[in-house]
C-alpha cells in the first residue's frame, strides 16, 4: 500500500472519528490543536485504525499510555529519561518541538496526521505478531 | 426514582454479548412530558430516544464491566453513532442487544441494536442502532484524583445486578 493510499484511509478514519472535513485532514494537521481531538478520541482512533487496516495496536504503541513513574515525569514535565522512552516507543513521532517545552499536558500535541500515516506504514511493513 | 433503564437481562454470552429488556409503561412520569398536550395537538406519549440510548449504554456498560468481573471503573466515553428510525409507545417492550467489537486494557467499543416488541402484533421490529465506546477510567485518566473504590459498580449496583442477570450456569 502506497503512502498516499494509507493517507486516504487514515483520512477516512479521522473524518469519521472527529467529524472533520476531508480537506482539514492534511499531513501536517495536529490531532488536538487543528482537528480538536480530545483524549477519549484517541481510543476511538485506535479502534478505527485497527478495523481499517486489519492489525492490532497495543496499548501505548500509537499514543503514550499512563506515565506515572516519577522517573519519567517530574513536576509535571517529562524528564530526559521519559523523553528517551517516548522516542524509543514511538519512532513515528517527531518529539523535537515537545523537547523544548516538555510539559506533560503538551504531549498529545505532537501527534499529526503524518505521524499516524508513518505509524501505519511501519505496522504494515513489520511482520504480524504471533 | 433509580436511574435504571433496563428491567431484566435476557441473555449473556460472557465477553461477547448482553441482551436486556425494558417495558414501557404509562405510569412513568417522563412519558407524559414527551410530549405533553399543547396548542399543536393532544398528548403524544413516547419513550424518549435519549433514554433508549441510556438503556443501551447501561446494557453495553454492564457487558463491558462483566468481562473483568466489575473490577474496572467503566465509563461511557463516546457515542460514535446513534440512530432511531421509529417511535416506541407505552405498552411496548424494548430490547437492547449489545455486542463487544473490540476490547483492551484501555476500554472497549460496542455496537448495539434496539428493537421494540408490539404485544398486539407479537412482532419485534428494529428501531435503532448505536456504537458506543467505554473507557476503563483508571487506565486513561492519569493524574485525576479519582476515588479508589469502584464508584461505577458499587455494592448497591452489584446487588441489583445479581437480580437482573440470568442464573449463572
Amino acid at each position: 500500500m502506497s503512502r498516499d493510499e494509507v493517507l486516504e484511509k487514515v483520512r477516512g478514519v479521522l473524518v469519521d472519528a472527529l467529524g472533520v472535513d476531508d480537506d482539514e485532514v492534511t499531513p501536517t494537521a495536529r490531532l488536538t490543536t487543528d482537528l480538536h481531538a480530545e483524549s477519549i478520541d484517541f481510543l476511538d482512533i485506535v479502534f478505527r485504525l485497527e478495523k481499517a487496516f486489519g492489525f492490532k495496536i497495543g496499548q501505548g504503541e500509537l499514543f503514550p499510555d499512563n506515565i506515572n513513574d516519577p522517573k519519567y515525569v517530574k513536576d509535571g514535565k517529562v524528564t530526559v529519561e521519559g523523553l528517551a522512552l517516548l522516542r524509543q516507543r514511538m519512532p513515528h513521532v517527531d518529539f523535537s518541538s515537545f523537547a523544548a517545552d516538555p510539559r506533560l499536558e503538551r504531549v498529545s500535541e505532537v501527534f499529526t496526521v503524518g505521524s499516524l500515516v508513518d505509524f501505519v506504514g511501519r505496522k504494515l511493513q513489520s511482520p504480524p505478531e504471533s | 426514582m433509580r436511574w435504571l433503564w433496563i428491567d431484566s437481562i435476557l441473555d449473556h454470552e460472557p465477553q461477547k454479548r448482553l441482551v436486556a429488556i425494558k417495558s414501557v409503561s404509562l405510569a412513568e412520569d417522563h412519558i407524559h412530558q414527551h410530549f405533553e398536550a399543547g396548542p399543536d395537538g393532544p398528548a403524544q406519549p413516547l419513550m424518549p430516544a435519549s433514554l433508549m440510548l441510556e438503556g443501551m449504554a447501561q446494557t453495553a456498560g454492564i457487558l463491558v464491566g462483566s468481562v473483568r468481573d466489575f473490577s474496572e471503573k467503566v465509563i461511557l466515553a463516546k457515542v460514535t453513532h446513534a440512530s432511531f428510525e421509529r417511535d416506541v409507545t407505552p405498552g411496548q417492550s424494548i430490547k437492547y442487544d449489545a455486542v463487544i467489537e473490540r476490547m483492551d486494557d484501555a476500554g472497549a467499543s460496542t455496537t448495539g441494536v434496539i428493537s421494540a416488541f408490539d404485544h398486539r402484533s407479537g412482532v419485534w421490529t428494529e428501531i435503532g442502532r448505536t456504537e458506543i465506546i467505554f473507557s476503563h477510567v483508571d487506565k486513561n485518566m492519569s493524574g485525576l484524583d479519582l476515588p479508589d473504590h469502584n464508584f461505577v459498580f458499587g455494592e448497591n449496583f452489584r446487588s441489583i445486578l445479581s437480580q437482573l442477570l440470568p442464573a449463572r450456569q
